[in-house]
């Protein structure tokens, strides 16, 4: 155990952390704002992901593949709210529920009619290649320090966005009133499809950046969605805050715990034993944690409208 | 009253139909309809299930796959460890595997009904879009369990080399399972009915609707619901025992969230809180899945139309649809 592997695997929570609030941020705004339950997020993660390794592997460019999964999820979900989404808002959270699980049926079929069903892989671009050297003799990639980079830009951003701007100001008032600035004449529909689609932009961002470090697949979106899930349920549902925090802390606990629970229980039993008590207890730990948060805070740490 | 009276000609169809379509196909020569018929007696199964914590105490649970699968794996580590002849547990008393359905099907509903126990004591402390989460997420724990734990044969599942037995008959003829299935279904179906009608019944319905005025009138909500959650699972489980036999197999992906929002799609598609809407939803679900499957390879696509079509054009699912009436309570 030495401090350069304690160093490399906060990072990689941190980098985990960073990319899962990224997608929270958009659930939470979408839930925050319109009392919308969106399951098909994880579906315009893996748009993302697809049209990104798509345009780069044509153009050549990892560049031009990153804007045009982003524009290309933010434009699918501004299609999707209007066609879809807008008629639910008025509706219970069990169709929610039940149209969005349709809607992720629809996106992992069409995607595998349109992309294919083989993964694809993305290659790194060229000036985010190689390793920095850490503290204590290690190396870490560069690339996973810039989506640390850029994660905690686009916070900042979101932050500045909706505290300090007009669009920001009206997202507010939409989370308190809605009739209020309908009446004020805000075009409430527009800020609908704007809030949505800024979500999906976002969750595009994640996936495009993730593509690089896995192969991009139908089904990629599921278990980071849950996982999301997991994250504004800690942070409070509809606080841009608790998304961030949530986030960190699932990123950090579940890296952390998949390397060390192991070997805390390699103090105590067998390397046999502990290696799988270790490990499963490591993929229930953050599940763990929610319920142990949601005892003391059933509301989550920032309870929401803050 | 005459509408009331077209739910229960309804159900009737639905009952008699269930039972007529396997005995029509294998007198045709066809078992593999009797087996699709068993598919849909079980998923029906737990949709009654979950239907009594979502359509009667409005717990909207996307985590009953945790209850499915639980009931699943009971039925194959036992069918497993009565195969090699070993012990499923050997402290603090050594309970042997049996290969016996109706001891299988007593510890599956126990092993769901204490999972949901726990699951449920921390999950109704909230309530909304939170339970909604909290329920997925202690779902997906358990199946992350399932996939990390080698004991159980982990992401590969386990096979159930000898479908279990029931006394005097033979499980592998495919009308007998059937009829086995189809006698859990009316027994649970009875079950719901007549649990609606008791006290507990109405104490349940008021917890969904105003829990405030059943605390007023001194039912604490909180254990009313608990208590129909644990029965709710219980329910589920012993679905997930009997779709193990059927399928001959086990595997991680009974606990997967699909399979939890699947139960759901059968709750939603027939009606929410109708009686007989999990057998209509679950018969029309097969069906499609059959149907569409023959069609094209990309059948899911259609599926995901039709059930969105059907949330966002046809509220009150399919039995709302044939009676015409709003749901009553």
């Amino acid at each position: 155990m030495t401090l350069a592997l304690l160093i490399e695997q906060l990072l990689n929570g941190l980098q985990f952390g960073v990319m899962l609030f990224l997608m929270a941020a958009g659930l939470t705004l979408v839930f925050g704002v319109m009392g919308l339950i969106n399951l098909a997020h994880g579906s315009l993660y893996m748009a993302g992901a697809f049209v990104c390794a798509t345009v780069a592997g044509i153009v050549g460019s990892f560049w031009v593949g990153l804007v045009a999964g982003v524009l290309a999820a933010a434009a699918l979900g501004a299609v999707v709210e209007i066609g879809v989404m807008r008629r639910l808002y008025g509706r219970d959270h069990l169709d929610q529920v039940l149209a969005t699980f349709a809607l992720i049926l629809i996106f992992s079929e069409g995607a595998r009619m349109v992309f294919g069903a083989q993964p694809l892989w993305l290659d790194m671009p060229d000036a985010l290649r190689g390793h920095v050297s850490l503290p204590g003799g290690a190396t870490y990639p560069v690339f996973r320090l810039a989506i640390i980079a850029a994660g905690l830009a686009v916070a900042a951003g979101l932050f500045w966005l909706i505290r300090r701007t007009r669009l920001g100001m009206r997202i507010r008032a939409g989370e308190s009133d809605r009739e209020m600035i309908a009446a004020l004449g805000v075009d409430i529909a527009r800020l609908y499809t704007l809030v949505f689609a800024l979500g999906a932009g976002l969750a595009g961002l994640a996936g495009a950046m993730v593509g690089v470090l896995q192969s991009v697949q139908i089904g990629m979106g599921e278990p980071v969605l849950i996982l999301a899930f997991v994250t504004i349920v800690i942070g409070g549902i509809g606080s841009i805050r608790g998304a961030l925090v949530g986030a960190v802390l699932v990123g950090v606990v579940d890296t952390m715990g998949r390397i060390f629970l192991p070997v805390l229980f390699g103090l105590v039993t067998d390397p046999a034993s502990a290696t799988s008590i270790g490990s499963s207890l490591s993929s229930m730990l953050i599940y763990l944690m929610m319920a142990a948060i949601l005892a003391v805070r059933p509301r989550g740490l920032f309870p929401a409208n803050v | 009253m005459s509408r009331v009276g077209a739910e229960t000609v309804l159900n009737a169809a639905l009952a008699g139909l269930l039972l007529v379509a396997p005995l029509t196909a294998l007198g045709l020569g066809e078992p593999y309809y009797a087996n699709l018929a068993s598919r849909v007696a079980i998923l029906a199964l737990a949709g009654v299930g979950l239907n009594l914590a979502l359509g009667q105490g409005g717990m909207i649970s996307f985590g009953h796959a945790a209850f499915f699968g639980i009931g699943g794996y009971v039925a194959g580590i036992s069918a497993q460890a009565a195969f090699n002849g070993a012990a499923v547990v050997s402290w603090p008393l050594e309970v042997m595997g049996s290969n016996v359905m109706p001891p299988i099907w007593a510890a599956a509903m126990l092993v769901a009904g204490l999972v949901a126990v726990a699951i449920g004591a921390i999950s109704l402390r909230t309530s909304g879009v939170y339970f909604i989460m909290i329920t997925l997420a202690f779902a997906q724990m358990i199946y992350y369990f399932a996939i990390s734990w080698p004991a159980y044969g982990g992401e590969d599942g386990l096979s159930i080399y000898v479908r279990n037995g029931f006394p005097g008959l033979d499980t592998y003829d495919p009308l007998s399972f059937f009829l086995i299935c189809y006698g859990c279904l009316m027994l649970a179906l009875a079950f719901s009915w007549r649990i609606m009608g008791t006290r507990f019944g109405a104490a349940l319905m008021c917890a969904r609707m105003n829990p405030e005025r059943l605390a007023t009138v001194g039912i604490e909500p909180y254990p009313v619901k608990l208590t129909a959650f644990v029965i709710s699972a219980m329910i589920t489980g012993l679905a997930g025992a009997l779709f193990a036999d059927l399928n001959g197999f086990v595997s991680p992906s009974m606990l997967g969230w699909h399979t939890s929002g699947e139960i759901m799609v059968f709750v939603i598609l027939g009606g929410v809180g109708r009686l007989f809407g999990p057998v209509a939803g679950a018969a029309l679900y097969v069906l499609l899945e059959h149907v569409l499957g023959g069609l094209t390879e990309h059948w899911q696509l259609l599926l995901g139309l039709i059930l969105l079509g059907v949330v966002l054009f046809a509220r009150g699912g399919l039995v709302g649809m044939v009676t015409g009436s709003a749901r009553h309570g």
